[in-house]
Parts: structure tokens; C-alpha cells; sequence
């Protein structure tokens, strides 16, 4: 067991040094001077624009620029961006801010998405399960902005009910409606997923067995249908909060929040190259250690699945 | 096994409360955010923003962001009343001599810092010195080059920045400049405290400055956040602020600001979204703005490019463009009047401009006229055929697809040529092709003025080898009069060596003039006097809550 994990942890460093020199390779490739490029339309004198160069190692070859950002990395600096700051610090203040928005995100589509598609799947061809099932086709088929900007003129705007945007420190109940609106599309797919898995345990001989044995109904839900309809939307819920992280942008743009995805679209624009490596670097880490954390889980699930050595 | 999958449970709960931990510890700095209280004058005015794309230094500040508000905390010589009139801020006086080659500055007694130490002569001489020193590698160096001993190549010294006394000093220029006042009225000529030279890096997270505001505290810059300014009370000039405050929000995007003005969370915003141009003057009635900033936009179609060469056929084939595209409607339809049809190559926003801008001789080569177009066209053919399409480029990360398309579907409708819009991935990739001479076609070009003279609208853009000169126009008759009306001995006489130069780009036509962008902007009716500036800013110190 624990060797399994140290060898999934080791899958990291490769990972990582690959990621990230695919990413500074393709930096390096999008065509155009992103110093000169700082300066928009009134250029400065051209020695200043060297000097510049100098200072981000952008006068050296590409294969030097990564092997001294790796050194940085050993000595625990990340580098600066084009504005001056320590990437370390921007990673320090955008990454928190994206994680809370993710993890609420994803308490509030397990918590709808399992319940209404357990209860669907439970009742199938109700009337809950009918209106669910259109309710949820809409939420797939309206793009998350507009359900955005729906929201925050619903709700704060014409109701007065909370903020617009989301302050500065950003406080848990201000993310409510953002991470609402972040999980609308994983809630409906969360409850088709549950609602389909459900509907087939339904049927399978081990929940007849059960029910024969004379186990109560609350319990043959719990144990034998729920339990091991999980397992796909455990995978799902895995890969989304990867997605959710990076993924982010367009909600934290409605509601000015300053994350992930709002640096990350400023860093490929601006061609940054130390920041936007930093910052895959960390997401690569993040989506690997979510992986890992659903392959443990389907053990919890089902105790058919092991892991050996 | 029960055990096993027991502890696989609680190691997955631990990883993610983990996970949730470490999200949580960070998001409970305090706030600082409490100081407002019932009286008018300490009123906090929230205005919106952007984060700053460079540490806070006054001549490496050259984008909006960061503009906004080293203009707050800075106070420089001179400053700007809303009609983008000069008038003397730090300074008491200064003073020309007779053929504008040198300037005397007087200083307004008891000026200080916020850190409480004197603003004298040195503050100035050594801030410019620093700022035009090339190895600085500030983006603003360029705006000293007539300050004699500037070097563009190598770093020197300032050698014609003189003391007098601690509160006078005098500035000898390499070339006459009747503009002088003004251009020093650009937030690259701001003094700066001695504490700026101990520890730059410092001073940029949270500079010390002179102007109608201060940072409410050394951490008073939220990075990609905000940052929160409170009156400075030793503040002595033309701009003291009636308010307590000005605390800026950074916005990514600017729907939410608009949404955060619905939502009185903001109480001024100086852009009003693409998305809300339909509705902002019903949704704020009595709280918007709409009019004339110095923005100046255009296409530019280089020199280089086969068939508009200069001589006669290039000539030909610039104006019949020009008369042919219809600069009312796309106003209209695509920008909501939001922009002003061009009539010069300047902006309304100068002043004086309704007297000498819109009656420039023949600018009626901005207005509509097809038979004209066409007819110049086919006189152009005459001379060498044209054949192939005529493309405009534009960098597709800014908001341009729209309107470049309007214009080649007019061109297309008008002059019955083909023409199309060509895009560019980024704004850099866009400028290399500029900068290397490479342009297939002409491309799109826009001026923000530094500081609001008509100097500054012509002579960084037409003037021959100019830094933004990318269509690589040259003429010997703009040179000379640029030249002339930088050392007219009056405002008049440089105004009329200004308007012969616009009247010869009118006839060269380097770049089709399309409109001015105007400043749009609503602000929460709870709020009073509210009024914009030349730059699109609003005159935050004259705002009341």
C-alpha cells in the first residue's frame, strides 16, 4: 500500500521537469517580443528594452533560460514576473483563493449532484426524476457566463442579496455564488452519472440478495446501491477538481475574483514564461495528487480493488 | 482488511482537509478596510483599477494601471484643470526665456514629502537625472531627451538641470520647446524623496511621494487586488482632495465592475463594458459620462507598401480610402457614440481644439464621398494598376475584429475593392512585423496622448525616425513645422506652425485618422462631482460622497 504511493509519488519528478519544459519550450515559440510588447504603443529608447531583456535572462538560449530557472527552483526562488513581483508570491496569493473557490465547488456539486441523481435513479420515470433530468440538460447546455451574469444580477444586484464581487480577502460566504455557479455544469453531469449508476444497481443480483435477506431498504440503499454506484462519479469528481482549478476563469472573471485562471490567461498573453511555468508546475502537481487521492478512494468503495506493490 | 480500507478512509479525509487547510490559512489576513466613517470629507471614494504592471516608480509608470495612481500619490510642476489646461501645481512659476531654450522653476515653499522631508530643487534635479539614466532602464528615460546632456546611448548625466536655491532651479533644453509646461506636467517629472535612492525595490512596493494622496499604510498594495489611498494632509497645490480617500479595485474584467457599480460596491468606473454601451445612460441616468479623451485612433498604411508609395499614385490612393470610408455609421452602430468621427489628427480633448482641430484645410477627405473615392481610385490605376486585396491588421487580443471589419466591408462596398480584415494572434506579434518593416498591409494604430499638446499627437508618430513612426513616413515640410511650433515664442504662433503640419498629413495621409475614443464612465448617484479629466481619469480630488 504505502509502497504504492511512494511509487506514484516518485511519478512526479519526471512529470514535473516534462511539463515544465514543454511549457517553456512553447513560451519560447509563440513569435513576438513580449518585452517590447510591455510598452504597447509608446515605445521606450531601445537600450532600455535590452537592458530589460538582460535582466529576465531573455538575451540567453533557451536551454540556458530553463537550466538557470531550474536552479532557481533548488534555491527556493521561482523568479519574478515581467511586473517585478516573486512568482512564488503571486502563486502564494492566487492559488488559496482558487482552492477554496474548488473545494467549494465541489462540496456543493457532490452534495446536489449525488443526492438529487440517487433520488432520481431511485424513482426512475417519476416526476422528480423527469424535471431533474430537464433541469439538468439546461444547466449542461447554458454556457457557465451566462449563468453567471444571470446570478449576480438575480441575486445581488436586483434582490440586494449578497455581494456582486467578491472582496478582497475574499471570505467564505462571498464565494457561495461564484462556487454555485462554478459547479452547475459538474452538478448536472453528477447526477446523470449517479442517477445511471443507481438505476443499474437497482437491477443487479446482489441488491435482489440483499433485499431477500431482509435487509432494510435504508440500508440496502446505503451499502449495496449507493456505495457501488459511487465509483464513476468518485472518478469524475477527481479529474473536476483538477478542472475546477484551472478552469476557473471564466466565474472568477465575473465575480473579480484574482485566482488561477486570471493570472494564468495574463501570463500566455503577455508571454511570461517563469510565471506560467510556475504555475503548470503547481496545477501538474495538484491534478496528479487528485488522481492518486481517487485511486485510493476506490479502494475505500470497493474492497475487490487492491493495490499491490 | 476492514482495517486497511479504515485507514486508506481516514489518510484520503486527511489529504483533503489537508488540501482544504492549507487553502483556508491565507484567507484570513486581516482587513484594514474599516475607516469609513459618517463625514463628508473622509468619505473613501472606491474607483476601479488594474494591477500595476511594474513596482510603482514614477518614470518606469507608462501604462494606465500603474498611471492612475502615481498621478494620486505625485504631484509634479504642473498639473492638468479638466479642460487639459496646465496650470502650476508644485511649482510657483515657470518661466521661459525668450526663445524657449531655458526654463526657470520656482518652487512653492514648505513642499514636503509624505515622510515629512522637504521637497526642494535636488528632489527634482536627481529624480530626472536617475530617471533619464539610461543603465535605470526606466520606460519613461526617453520623455528627458531634450533636457541637454541626455544620451540615448550610453548613460550621462544631466548637465543642463541647474540649482539656483532649494527652491529654484533652471533646465536648459537641447532644442527650443514651447511645450515644456506640459510636458512636464507627465508623471515622469514627479520629485523624489532620498529614501527612493536608498532602497528602490522598496520605495516601488510603497513609494513616498507629494501628491493629493498617500498609501494608507505600508501594505496599503494588495497585489492583483487593490490598494487604498487616504488624503495626504501636507499636500500643497492645485489638486487638494475634498474626500478622505480613493480606494482602488483591480478588475480583470470589467463587466464585474460595471456589475459592482449596479451593486453600489463601486462608486466610480471610468469604462463602461462593450456589453452595457446599450444600456449604461438608462441605467444611470444622472451619473454617466460620454465625451472627448485624448485618443486618437487610426490605420496606418506604411510607405513601403507597393502602390502607396510616396508621389502621386500613393496620394491618390490614401485619399479615395479615406473619402471612402463611413466613419458616422461605424461610430453609430458598432460603438454606440462612443467615438467621434476624426476631423484632424489630434483629439477635442486639447484645448482650444473646436478653434484650430476641426478646420483643417482639407478635411473634408475625412468625410463620406463615394464619386470622389472612386474616381481618385481610378486615377490611381491610371498610373499603375492595383490588384489583390487590401488587408488592415489587427492584433486579436484587443477588441478591434469588429470595427476593422466595418471598415473593409465599407472599403469593399465603396470603392468596389477587395478588402479584408487580417489578424494577428497577439499585440506582439503584430508589432514585430512593424518593427521589422514587414507589413503585407496597413494595420491599426492608436495614440494616447502623455500629456494633452498637439506636439505630443504629431511628433511621436510623423516626425521622420519618430519611436512610434512604424508606417516610416517622412516629410520635410512636418519636420520643419513641428520644429517651428516647438520654438514659437507663443502658444498662438506654435498652434499655427502645428496646423501646417496637420494640414500637410492631411495631404500625405500616413495614417487614415477614424475617430476619437471618448471616456465613457457611470459613477453611484450618491456620489457628487464627479467630472473626467483629458486622460479619461476622473478628477478624484474633487469628488464628494
Amino acid at each position: 500500500m504505502l509502497w504504492y504511493i511512494g511509487r506514484r509519488l516518485l511519478q512526479l519528478i519526471p512529470v514535473f521537469f516534462g511539463a515544465t519544459l514543454l511549457i517553456y519550450l512553447m513560451v519560447f515559440a509563440i513569435p513576438g517580443d513580449p518585452i517590447a510588447a510591455l510598452y504597447g504603443d509608446h515605445p521606450p529608447a531601445p537600450a532600455v528594452i535590452e537592458e530589460v531583456r538582460r535582466q529576465f535572462n531573455l538575451d540567453k538560449p533557451i536551454m540556458i533560460q530553463y537550466l538557470l530557472w531550474v536552479m532557481g527552483i533548488f534555491q527556493g526562488d521561482f523568479g519574478v514576473t515581467f511586473s517585478g513581483l516573486p512568482v512564488i508570491d503571486v502563486l502564494a496569493s492566487a492559488f488559496p483563493i482558487t482552492a477554496r473557490l474548488a473545494i467549494l465547488a465541489l462540496i456543493i456539486e457532490a452534495l446536489f449532484g449525488i443526492t438529487l441523481g440517487l433520488v432520481s435513479g431511485l424513482r426512475k420515470g417519476g416526476v422528480f426524476d423527469t424535471v431533474s433530468l430537464v433541469i439538468s440538460l439546461l444547466l449542461i447546455s447554458v454556457p457557465t457566463f451566462v449563468i453567471g451574469f444571470l446570478l449576480q444580477y438575480l441575486f445581488p444586484i436586483t434582490l440586494k442579496i449578497g455581494r456582486t464581487t467578491v472582496s478582497r480577502d475574499a471570505p467564505w460566504d462571498e464565494l457561495i455564488l461564484p462556487a454555485i455557479v462554478l459547479a452547475s455544469v459538474s452538478i448536472a453531469n453528477i447526477l446523470r452519472l449517479t442517477r445511471a449508476s443507481v438505476a443499474e444497481n437497482m437491477g443487479a443480483d446482489f441488491v435482489r440478495t440483499a433485499s431477500a435477506k431482509g435487509l432494510k431498504r435504508g440500508r440496502v440503499i446505503r451499502v449495496h446501491i449507493l456505495r457501488n454506484s459511487l465509483i464513476p462519479v468518485v472518478t469524475y469528481l477527481g479529474t473536476d477538481l483538477g478542472s475546477l482549478m484551472v478552469g476557473a476563469i471564466v466565474t472568477e472573471g465575473i465575480f473579480n475574483i484574482q485566482g488561477v485562471g486570471g493570472q494564468v490567461y495574463l501570463a500566455v498573453q503577455k508571454g511570461d514564461g517563469p510565471t506560467l511555468v510556475a504555475f503548470v508546475a503547481v496545477m501538474v502537481i495538484i491534478f496528479m495528487l487528485a488522481n492518486l487521492l481517487v485511486d485510493l478512494l476506490y479502494a475505500v468503495l470497493d474492497p475487490r480493488i487492491r493495490y499491490a506493490k | 482488511m476492514k482495517t486497511n480500507r479504515k485507514a486508506l478512509a481516514a489518510l484520503s479525509i486527511v489529504a483533503a482537509s489537508a488540501l482544504a487547510l492549507t487553502a483556508c490559512s491565507s484567507g484570513s489576513k486581516d482587513s484594514g478596510n474599516e475607516s469609513g466613517s459618517g463625514d463628508a470629507a473622509a468619505a473613501v471614494i472606491t474607483t476601479n483599477g488594474t494591477e500595476p504592471q511594474n513596482p510603482l516608480i514614477p518614470s518606469n509608470t507608462t501604462e494606465v494601471g500603474g498611471g492612475k495612481i502615481i498621478n494620486l500619490i505625485f504631484a509634479g510642476l504642473t498639473s492638468f484643470d479638466a479642460s487639459g489646461a496646465p496650470q502650476m501645481d508644485q511649482a510657483e512659476s515657470v518661466t521661459p526665456n525668450a526663445d524657449n531654450t531655458q526654463y526657470t522653476v520656482k518652487l512653492k515653499e514648505g513642499l514636503k514629502f509624505t515622510d515629512g522631508t522637504p521637497v526642494t530643487a535636488d528632489s527634482f534635479i536627481k529624480a530626472w537625472t536617475w530617471s533619464a539614466k539610461l543603465g535605470n532602464a526606466q520606460s519613461a528615460s526617453y520623455f528627458f531627451d531634450n533636457i541637454k546632456g541626455y544620451n540615448a546611448e550610453k548613460d550621462a548625466e544631466l548637465t543642463g538641470l541647474k540649482k539656483v536655491s532649494d527652491t529654484e532651479f533652471t533646465v536648459d533644453l537641447i532644442n527650443p520647446e514651447s511645450d515644456f509646461t506640459k510636458r512636464i506636467g507627465y508623471s515622469a517629472f514627479v520629485p523624489l524623496p532620498e529614501s527612493f535612492y536608498k532602497d528602490t525595490k522598496a520605495f516601488g512596493e510603497s513609494p513616498v511621494g507629494n501628491g493629493s494622496y498617500k498609501l494608507a499604510s505600508e501594505k496599503a498594495w494588495t497585489h492583483n487586488k487593490g490598494i487604498e489611498l487616504v488624503t495626504n494632509p501636507d499636500y500643497k497645490g492645485a489638486r487638494v482632495a475634498k474626500n478622505g480617500g480613493v480606494n482602488i479595485t483591480f478588475y480583470t474584467n470589467e463587466d464585474a465592475a460595471y456589475a459592482d457599480v449596479q451593486g453600489q460596491n463601486l462608486d466610480v468606473l471610468d469604462t463602461v463594458p462593450a456589453s452595457a454601451l446599450k444600456n449604461y445612460e438608462s441605467d444611470f441616468p444622472d451619473s454617466k459620462t460620454n465625451k472627448a479623451a485624448a485618443v486618437f485612433q487610426s490605420f496606418t498604411i506604411p510607405q513601403y507598401l507597393e502602390h502607396f508609395k510616396p508621389g502621386e499614385e500613393g496620394q491618390l490612393r490614401r485619399q479615395a480610402l479615406s473619402l471612402a470610408i463611413d466613419r458616422d455609421t461605424i461610430t453609430d452602430k458598432i460603438f454606440q457614440g462612443t467615438r467621434q468621427p476624426a476631423k484632424d489628427f489630434t483629439s477635442p480633448a486639447l484645448e482650444g481644439w473646436e478653434t484650430w482641430g476641426k478646420t483643417v484645410a482639407g478635411n473634408d477627405v475625412f468625410s463620406l464621398n463615394v464619386e470622389k473615392a472612386k474616381e481618385l481610385w481610378a486615377k490611381a490605376d491610371a498610373i499603375s494598376k492595383y490588384e489583390g486585396k487590401f488587408t488592415i491588421s489587427y492584433n486579436a487580443d484587443g477588441p478591434h475584429e469588429e470595427w476593422v471589419t466595418a471598415v473593409t466591408n465599407s472599403l469593399k462596398q465603396n470603392l468596389g475593392i477587395e478588402a479584408e480584415p487580417k489578424a494577428y494572434a497577439s499585440f506582439k506579434q503584430l508589432l514585430d512585423d512593424e518593427n521589422n518593416d514587414k507589413m503585407t498591409g496597413a494595420f491599426r494604430s492608436g495614440w494616447q496622448a502623455d500629456y494633452p499638446a498637439m506636439y505630443n499627437f504629431l511628433a511621436p508618430l510623423y516626425q521622420t525616425g519618430a519611436s512610434s513612426n512604424y508606417g516610416r513616413y517622412t516629410s520635410k515640410v512636418v519636420d520643419n513645422a513641428l520644429k517651428a511650433g516647438s520654438a514659437a515664442k507663443t502658444p498662438e504662433e506654435a498652434t499655427a506652425e502645428y496646423t501646417k503640419a496637420q494640414a500637410e498629413l492631411v495631404k500625405d495621409l500616413p495614417a487614415i485618422p477614424l475617430w476619437y475614443q471618448n471616456v465613457t464612465g457611470v459613477w453611484n448617484p450618491d456620489v457628487k462631482n464627479v467630472e473626467f479629466g483629458w486622460d479619461s481619469v476622473a478628477l478624484y480630488h474633487e469628488i464628494t460622497k
